[in-house]
C-alpha cells in the first residue's frame, strides 16, 4: 500500500517539476524515488496485510512483483533521458504517465477486489494509449495509439463484463469470497463463464494466440521506447495479474479450462515464432517473440499453485534481456524511419560491446545456458512435466529450436555484414542501462535460487 | 587440489586473452593452455596416488541441482586430450594471421573451458550446461574467421547451430523426466532409478539424437562436410579433434549405463548405423577434391566404427573406442594442420592445384606419410591399437560386423594414399613451396611422437580408463 502511494506521489511531483521548470531534475529525480521506492518495497517483503475493506492486499506475490515492475519502470525511465532529448518540452509529460503506469502494475498485483482490478487495468491501459500515440506527427504512431485504444477498449469491455458475470454468481466483488464460494458443489453457471471472459480479455492484453493481432502493429508503430515498455512491462504485468486472478479465485479447477491453456499456449508459441521467422523488422520481430513468450508463460498456469516464483523468474529473464534488447535497438535506430534489421549491419564492427550485449539478450531469450531465459525455461518444463503435460513440453521444446532461426538472424547480420554507416556518439545511459540489465540476467542465470525461492 | 582448478585456469585464460589486446593475445592464449594441460597432468598424479579430486556443492535448490565434477579415469583422460589439444591448437594458429586475434584466442580458450567441463560434469544438467555452452565459441569461430563465401558459410554454421541445439534440447526433456523419478540429476542418483523398458526406450532415443548429430552419425552427419570445409582451421581442430569426442563420451558415461535395456534391445541396428557410417563416409571420401572435406568425411568414416565400437557394450568395445577417440583427436588435427600449412602457402585446399611438394619439403612430406599412415592404423601407431580393438570387439559380437567395420581401413588406406599421392608427389611443383618453419614443424613432431609413444605403449592409457569402464559396464549389466 506505502508503495502504491509513494509512486502516486512521484508521479504528481513529477508534474510539479514541470511547473517550476525544472525539467532536466526530472529523469534523475524519478529514478532517485523510484530507488528510494524499491527500497521501501523490498523492506517490507514479509509483510502480508490487507487494506480498505480488502481492497488491495499486499503479499509476497504482490511485493515480489512490484519490485520487479519497479526496477523495470526505473531502467525505462532512465532511457527515456535519450529518447526524448529533442522532445524537451513534454518530457514531463512522458515520465509522469510511466510513473502512473507504473502505478497501475502495482494496483494489478496487489488488488484484493475485482474493482480495484479492474481500476488498475484501466490505469496502466490509458496510460499506454497516450504513450503509444506520444509521436503526435507520425502517422503510424497515431495509427498504434488508435488501434491500440479500439482492441483495448473492447477487451476493457469484455473483461469488464465477466466481472459483471461473476459478481452476478458470487454477489460480491471480494477475491476472498469469490475463493471461498467456488469451493462448494453447485456452481452458477455464470463463474466459469465470467472467468472464462476475464481471461479472454487478459490474454488479449498479454498477446496470446488468437489476441495477438493488434501486437506486430502496435509495436511497430509506437515510438521505440513505448515498445520496450509494452514488451517488457507490460506483459508481464498481464501475465502476472491473469496468474494472480485465476489463483486466488480458485477458478481453474475445470480440467476442460486447462485443455484450453494448453491449446493457447501452443498456438501462441507456435504462432508467434512462425511469423517471426519472416519478419525484418526488428520491432515487429520482437513483437511475434513476445507472443511465443507468452505462451510459454502460460503453461504457469497448468500448475498454479506451486508455479509463482517460477514466473516471476521468467517474467524477470525475459524482461530484463528485453530491456537490454531494446536499449540497443534505442541505439541503433535513434534518427531512423524504421527498424530494419539492415540497421544492424555490420554492429559487431562498429560497437563490438553493444552487438555482444544484444547477442547475449538474444540468446537468453532463445534460452541458451548460463543466461537466465535457460533457467527459466528449465523449471518452466521442469513443472509442466510433473503436471503430466509431456506434449506439451515437447510442443515447446520444438519452438525454442524454431525461435533460434529469428533471433541468429539478428546476430548474423550484427556480425557478417557490412556496416552501411557509422554511428557517432557513445550515449552514457543506454550503455548503463544496457550492461547493468544484461549483467541481472546473467547473475539470474548463474544464481537461479535468488529469485526462484522468493515465493516458495 | 581438485579438477575445478582446470576449468578456473582455462576460464580465467580466456579473459585475461580478450583483455590482453591483440598483439599478446595469442601468447597468453598458450600460456594458459599450457598451464591448463601442466594442472591436469599434476591434477593425473594426484589421482593416481589415490586422491579425491573430485569436486562437488550445492548450486540451485530448488530444482536441486549441484556443480559437481567428478574425475575418474575415463574423464580424466579425455581431459588431457582436450588440454593437450588445446595448446596444439593454439600454436597452430600462429602462423595464419586472424583479425581481432584476441576474441579469436579467448573464444578457442573459452571453447576449451566448456569441453572440458562437459567431461567433468556428474550432474545432468551442469552437463547439460557445459555442452551447450561449448556450442556458442564455435558458432562464432566459424561464423566470423571462417573461410568462403559468407552467404554460403552462414547457412553452413546455422544449420549446425540450429541441429546441435535440436538434439541436444531434446536430451534436456530426458534430463527433466529423469529429475522427476530421482529428484536429482547426480549421476550416481540417476544410475539407481528403476526405469520401465518403454521409458528407457524414450530416453535412449533422446539422448541418441543429441550424440548422433554431434559425433555425427548417419543419416545427421549432413553439416559436418561443409562447417569443416567453412569453419577455420582451428575451429575445425576444436570441432574435430575433441568436440566430436564430447558426443561420443557421453554415449559412454550417460546414454548407455541409464538406458541399459534399450541398449541392448536396439544394439544391432546401433551398431548397423555406425557401420552404415563407415562405409558411407570412405567411398564418399574416395570422390572429394578438397582436401578439408575429404578429412571431413574420412572423420565420418572413423567416428562411425567408434560409435559401432561402444554399442558393442563390451568392455573391448568401450576401451577401443576411448582409445581411439585419443588416437583420432591427435591424428585429425595433425591432417588438418597439414592441410593448414599447404594452404599458407598455395592458397588453395583443392587437392588437384597442389602436387610436387615432395622435393620441395621433404620434412613435411615424411611427417604428413606419418600422419596419413597413421591414420589408416599402421602397426606402431595409436590408432592401430585403437581401430584392432574396435574390430576385435564387433567381431566377437558378429564377425560380419568387423568384415564391413575393416572396410575403413582398406578404403581408408585407398583415398588416404591417393590423396596424398596427388597432393605431395609427381613432378615439382612450378610454385615455390617454403619449407616448413620451427612451430609448424615442432607441432607435427610433437602430434607424432605422442602417435608412437602410446602406439608401442599403451599401458598407461589403458590402465587408467579400464576401471571406469568396468564401472561402467557393471552398471550396464546390473541385474533387475
Amino acid at each position: 500500500m506505502n508503495t502504491l502511494i509513494a509512486i502516486i506521489g512521484l508521479g504528481v511531483l513529477c508534474l510539479l517539476f514541470e511547473i517550476f521548470n525544472l525539467r532536466k531534475a526530472i529523469v534523475p529525480m524519478v529514478i532517485i524515488g523510484l530507488l528510494g521506492i524499491l527500497g521501501l518495497t523490498v523492506s517490507e517483503f514479509n509483510s502480508s496485510e490487507s487494506y480498505y475493506n480488502n481492497m488491495i492486499v499486499v503479499s509476497k506475490f504482490s511485493t515480489a512483483f512490484s519490485c520487479l515492475f519497479i526496477i523495470l519502470t526505473i531502467f525505462l525511465v532512465a532511457l527515456g533521458h535519450n529518447f526524448y532529448e529533442n522532445n524537451q518540452s513534454k518530457i514531463s509529460d512522458f515520465i509522469a504517465i510511466k510513473v502512473f503506469l507504473l502505478a497501475g502494475t502495482v494496483a494489478m498485483v496487489s488488488f484484493g477486489n475485482l474493482a480495484m482490478f479492474f481500476l488498475g487495468i484501466e490505469v496502466l491501459s490509458i496510460a499506454l494509449y497516450i504513450l503509444a500515440a506520444s509521436n503526435r506527427m507520425n502517422l503510424k504512431s497515431n495509427e498504434a495509439g488508435m488501434k491500440y485504444f479500439l482492441m483495448g477498449s473492447f477487451a476493457s469491455g469484455i473483461i469488464l463484463f465477466g466481472i459483471c458475470l461473476i459478481y452476478g454468481a458470487m454477489g460480491s466483488f471480494d477475491v476472498t469470497e469469490i475463493s471461498e464460494l467456488s469451493q462448494s458443489a453447485e456452481l452458477p453457471v455464470w463463474f466459469p463463464i465470467g472467468t472464462v471472459l476475464v481471461t479472454i480479455g487478459m490474454l488479449f492484453k498479454v498477446a496470446a494466440v488468437p489476441f495477438h493481432f493488434w501486437a506486430p502493429d502496435v509495436y511497430e508503430g509506437s515510438p521505440t521506447l513505448t515498445t520496450a515498455l509494452m514488451s517488457t512491462l507490460v506483459k508481464t504485468v498481464a501475465m502476472a495479474t491473469l496468474y494472480k486472478l485465476l489463483s486466488v479465485m480458485n477458478a481453474d479447477v475445470s480440467e476442460a479450462f486447462k485443455i484450453v491453456v494448453v491449446v493457447i499456449s501452443m498456438a501462441s508459441m507456435t504462432v508467434g515464432n512462425i511469423m517471426a521467422l519472416r519478419q525484418t523488422n526488428v520491432k515487429r520481430m520482437l513483437a511475434f517473440s513476445g507472443v511465443s513468450h507468452a505462451g510459454f508463460m502460460l503453461m504457469t498456469l497448468l500448475s498454479i499453485t506451486t508455479s509463482a516464483g517460477s514466473l516471476l523468474y521468467y517474467a524477470a529473464a525475459y524482461s530484463l534481456a528485453g530491456i537490454a534488447a531494446f536499449s540497443v535497438i534505442l541505439y541503433v535506430c535513434k534518427n531512423r524511419d524504421n527498424e530494419d534489421v539492415t540497421n544492424f549491419h555490420g554492429l559487431g564492427k562498429t560497437n563490438p560491446l553493444l552487438a555482444a550485449i544484444l547477442t547475449a539478450a538474444l540468446l537468453s531469450m532463445a534460452g541458451i545456458p548460463i543466461f537466465a531465459g535457460f533457467f527459466a525455461k528449465l523449471v518452466l518444463f521442469n513443472q509442466t512435466i510433473q503436471a503430466g503435460y509431456l506434449a506439451l513440453v515437447i510442443v515447446a521444446v520444438v519452438n525454442s529450436i524454431i525461435s533460434v532461426g529469428y533471433y541468429f538472424k539478428l546476430i548474423l547480420a550484427m556480425y557478417t555484414k557490412e556496416a552501411n554507416e557509422e554511428r557517432k556518439g557513445t550515449p552514457f545511459v543506454i550503455y548503463a542501462v544496457a550492461i547493468v540489465s544484461i549483467v541481472l540476467n546473467i547473475v539470474l542465470g548463474l544464481f537461479p535460487s535468488l529469485v526462484l525461492d522468493l515465493l516458495a | 587440489m581438485n579438477v575445478s582448478l582446470i576449468l578456473i585456469i582455462l576460464l580465467v585464460g580466456a579473459f585475461a586473452t580478450y583483455l590482453a589486446g591483440d598483439k599478446l593475445a595469442s601468447k597468453v592464449a598458450l600460456f594458459f593452455g599450457l598451464a591448463a594441460l601442466g594442472c591436469s597432468t599434476v591434477l593425473l598424479n594426484h589421482y593416481n596416488l589415490g586422491e579425491n579430486i573430485s569436486f562437488i556443492c550445492q548450486w540451485i535448490a530448488e530444482p536441486n541441482i549441484s556443480f559437481a565434477l567428478k574425475a575418474d579415469g575415463l574423464s580424466l583422460a579425455m581431459l588431457l586430450l582436450t588440454t593437450a589439444l588445446t595448446p596444439i591448437i593454439i600454436i597452430s594458429s600462429f602462423g595464419t594471421d586472424y583479425k581481432n586475434s584476441k576474441s579469436f584466442y579467448a573464444l578457442i580458450l573459452f571453447m576449451s573451458f566448456a569441453m572440458a567441463g562437459t567431461f567433468l560434469a556428474s550432474d545432468g544438467l551442469l552437463y547439460y550446461i557445459f555442452w551447450e555452452l561449448a556450442l556458442i565459441p564455435i558458432y562464432f569461430i566459424a561464423l566470423i574467421w571462417g573461410n568462403g563465401d559468407t552467404e554460403e558459410r552462414k547457412k553452413a554454421v546455422v544449420k549446425f547451430f540450429i541441429y546441435t541445439l535440436a538434439g541436444s534440447l531434446f536430451m534436456l526433456v530426458a534430463f527433466i523426466y529423469m529429475y522427476q523419478q530421482a529428484g536429482s540429476l547426480l549421476i550416481e542418483d540417476l544410475y539407481q532409478l528403476n526405469l520401465t523398458a518403454t521409458e528407457q526406450f524414450w530416453i535412449f532415443l533422446a539422448f541418441f539424437l543429441a550424440y548422433a548429430i554431434k559425433i555425427p552419425l548417419i543419416p545427421f552427419h549432413t553439416w559436418q562436410a561443409t562447417v569443416y570445409q567453412k569453419a577455420p582451421t582451428a575451429g575445425t581442430m576444436l570441432l574435430s579433434g575433441i568436440m566430436l569426442k564430447m558426443g561420443l563420451y557421453s554415449v559412454i558415461r550417460w546414454q548407455l549405463p541409464l538406458t541399459p535395456l534399450a541398449a541392448k534391445q536396439y544394439m544391432y541396428i546401433f551398431i548397423a548405423i555406425g557401420i552404415a557410417g563407415v562405409i558411407y563416409g570412405s567411398i564418399v571420401a574416395l570422390r572429394q577434391k578438397d582436401l578439408k572435406k575429404l578429412l571431413a568425411y574420412s572423420s565420418l568414416a572413423h567416428v562411425g566404427l567408434i560409435a559401432a565400437g561402444t554399442y558393442t557394450l563390451t568392455l573391448d568395445g568401450l576401451r577401443g573406442a576411448v582409445l581411439q577417440m585419443i588416437a583420432h583427436g591427435f591424428v585429425v588435427v595433425g591432417l588438418f594442420f597439414v592441410a593448414e600449412i599447404i594452404f599458407r602457402r598455395y592458397q588453395t585446399r583443392v587437392i588437384a592445384e597442389m602436387g610436387g611438394i615432395r622435393t620441395q619439403s621433404p620434412k613435411l612430406t615424411s611427417m604428413f606419410l606419418i600422419l596419413v599412415m597413421a591414420s589408416v592404423a599402421l602397426p606402431t601407431t595409436f590408432n592401430f591399437i585403437g581401430e584392432f580393438t574396435l574390430l576385435y570387439s564387433l567381431s566377437q559380437i558378429n564377425i560380419w560386423f568387423a568384415v564391413l567395420g575393416g572396410t575403413t581401413i582398406i578404403l581408408g588406406a585407398y583415398y588416404m594414399l591417393k590423396m596424398f599421392q596427388h597432393a605431395m608427389l609427381g613432378e615439382t611443383n612450378s610454385k615455390v613451396f617454403a619449407d616448413v618453419t620451427f612451430t609448424e614443424g615442432l607441432t607435427l613432431v610433437l602430434i607424432i611422437a605422442v602417435l608412437f609413444i602410446f602406439g608401442m605403449y599403451p599401458k598407461p592409457i589403458v590402465e587408467l580408463i579400464t576401471p571406469s569402464l568396468e564401472a561402467i559396464l557393471t552398471q550396464i549389466n546390473r541385474v533387475r
